[in-house]
């Protein structure tokens, strides 16, 4: 399968195969983590982040770093040329002549794809605005298989499903692979009727429900936070900060399996108790984070 | 007789017929015949009983023929919209309209944080569904039916 040169910009470009491969591919860069890879030797990832992020990013220098590659670029805005005026597609025609390979993350929906069309060099979306976080849901999808072995999963999301552009991706994935999904949102917050009939027309049973018949029926329960940075109008973010919180005593009627993932960071979502249960993965969910992200970089770079 | 005043031939210009029944007024926004044309006779028919349709507008423009990007919108709603042009009080041309399975430049998108309203880029929509219309704009993904769309007329 071809992905050198290739762009990652949305979970929608990529077939059902094409989804196995890069999970299969992150499985083989887990086994070699140990190993000091050279695999990237001599190229160079520029990190250009025009929207805060911790994790992505640095998640994203550890991968490079660890296939042997370096890292240029910044994690501010008001320090780039963009300050001085500069658009973003000469930013990315500029920076295209620097580094072999970008990672981008940017607050306008469709930024993404525009960095695409007119770089040189792979571009890879680490979030554009509310749309797309296309290696947030490769690493979701990675999370699932190797905990449940399978991704036909009854999977609860939980939290914001209007502006959560990782939820979005993540079902539209699950629902190519089959899996059932239940809908647990406060009100306001639903599932945008665009993305609900896209689920349906993939052939996805999706359910809305109350989060005490989610977490009962659940295999994965995948919670978000509420994203204050999204919401137009800050009263409406106060009426609905803090409507649910997982703590040990919601899962008592959960399945023995039921697995707790959550992209981080967390505000109160989920209680720090939950930590110490069975069902918590959203650490580890973190650090599959690393594999997948040197699978994508090592597939587009042609070095996998 | 009511009939032949609804049919009356013009000398040059363009019948636009079979426009689905209520967006004959649109059909104006887009040829934009008040502000480009300001003294272009124009015959607006509203409700027409039709054989195939049940109800359907017309809209005769004179001395005007449609551009392509025209054509283009006036597909989005109204699929079934057939285009004549007139010379000389004959049909020389007759075509339906047809939707494009991508169009460019032609609208803008419904999503105000979409890269292409801060970026020099023309939009892109991909047609997703034809009848009724869907679109998703090539860059933020976002979907645009009908009710976005005439808003932009």
């Amino acid at each position: 399968m071809e992905f050198e040169g290739r762009d990652i910009i949305s979970i929608r470009d990529f077939s059902l195969e094409e989804i196995r491969y890069i999970l299969d591919s992150a499985l083989r860069m887990e086994a070699r983590m140990a190993e000091e890879l050279c695999l990237l030797e001599g190229r160079i990832l520029a990190c250009l982040f025009f929207e805060p992020s911790t994790r992505t990013r640095l998640s994203f220098e550890t991968a490079m770093k660890r296939l042997g590659g370096r890292v240029i670029g910044f994690s501010k805005a008001g320090v780039a040329s963009v300050a001085k005026g500069e658009n973003l597609t000469d930013t990315i025609k500029t920076v295209a002549n620097y580094a072999d390979v970008i990672v981008m993350r940017h607050p306008r929906e469709g930024a993404a794809r525009l960095a695409a069309e007119v770089s040189d060099v792979p571009v890879i979306n680490a979030g554009d605005g509310s749309n797309q976080h296309p290696t947030q849901t490769l690493l979701d999808l990675y999370t699932i298989k190797k905990e449940k072995g399978r991704l036909d999963v009854t999977t609860a999301i939980v939290g914001d499903l209007k502006y959560g552009r990782t939820v979005h991706s993540l079902a539209h994935a699950l629902a190519m692979f089959g899996a059932g999904l239940i809908l647990v949102s406060p009100p306001g917050l639903e599932m945008p009727p665009e993305v609900l009939s896209d689920l349906r027309e993939l052939g996805a049973e999706v359910t809305r429900s109350s989060l005490e018949e989610a977490v009962r029926e659940a295999e994965v329960l995948y919670v978000t936070r509420i994203q204050k940075e999204r919401f137009p109008d800050p009263e409406e973010y106060e009426k609905v900060k803090g409507a649910y919180k997982i703590t040990p005593e919601t899962l008592t009627k959960a399945r023995d399996d039921l697995i707790v993932m959550h992209p981080l960071p967390r505000v109160d979502e989920i209680s720090p108790e939950v930590d110490l249960t069975r069902h918590a993965r959203y650490f580890q969910q973190v650090r599959n984070g690393i594999p997948v992200r040197m699978a994508l970089l090592a597939l587009v770079l042609g070095a996998e | 007789m009511e009939r032949d005043i609804r049919v009356r031939k013009i000398k040059d210009g363009t019948v636009i017929d079979h426009i689905t029944a209520g967006q004959a007024l649109n059909v104006l926004k887009i040829i934009g015949f008040a502000e480009e044309f300001p003294k272009t006779t124009v015959t607006v028919a509203i409700n027409v009983p039709s054989r195939k349709a049940g109800l359907k507008d017309i809209v005769k423009v004179e001395g005007r023929e449609l551009r392509s990007e025209e054509v283009d919108k006036i597909a989005l709603i109204a699929p079934k919209a057939t285009i004549n042009i007139i010379r000389d009080y004959r049909v020389v041309e007759k075509k339906k309209v047809s939707i494009p399975h991508k169009l460019e430049g032609v609208l803008k998108c419904a999503n105000p944080n979409c890269i292409t309203h801060f970026e020099p880029v023309k939009t892109v929509f991909m047609v997703e569904r034809k009848d009724p219309i869907k679109l998703r704009c090539h860059y933020c993904e976002r979907v645009m039916g009908e009710a976005e769309i005439v808003t932009q007329f």
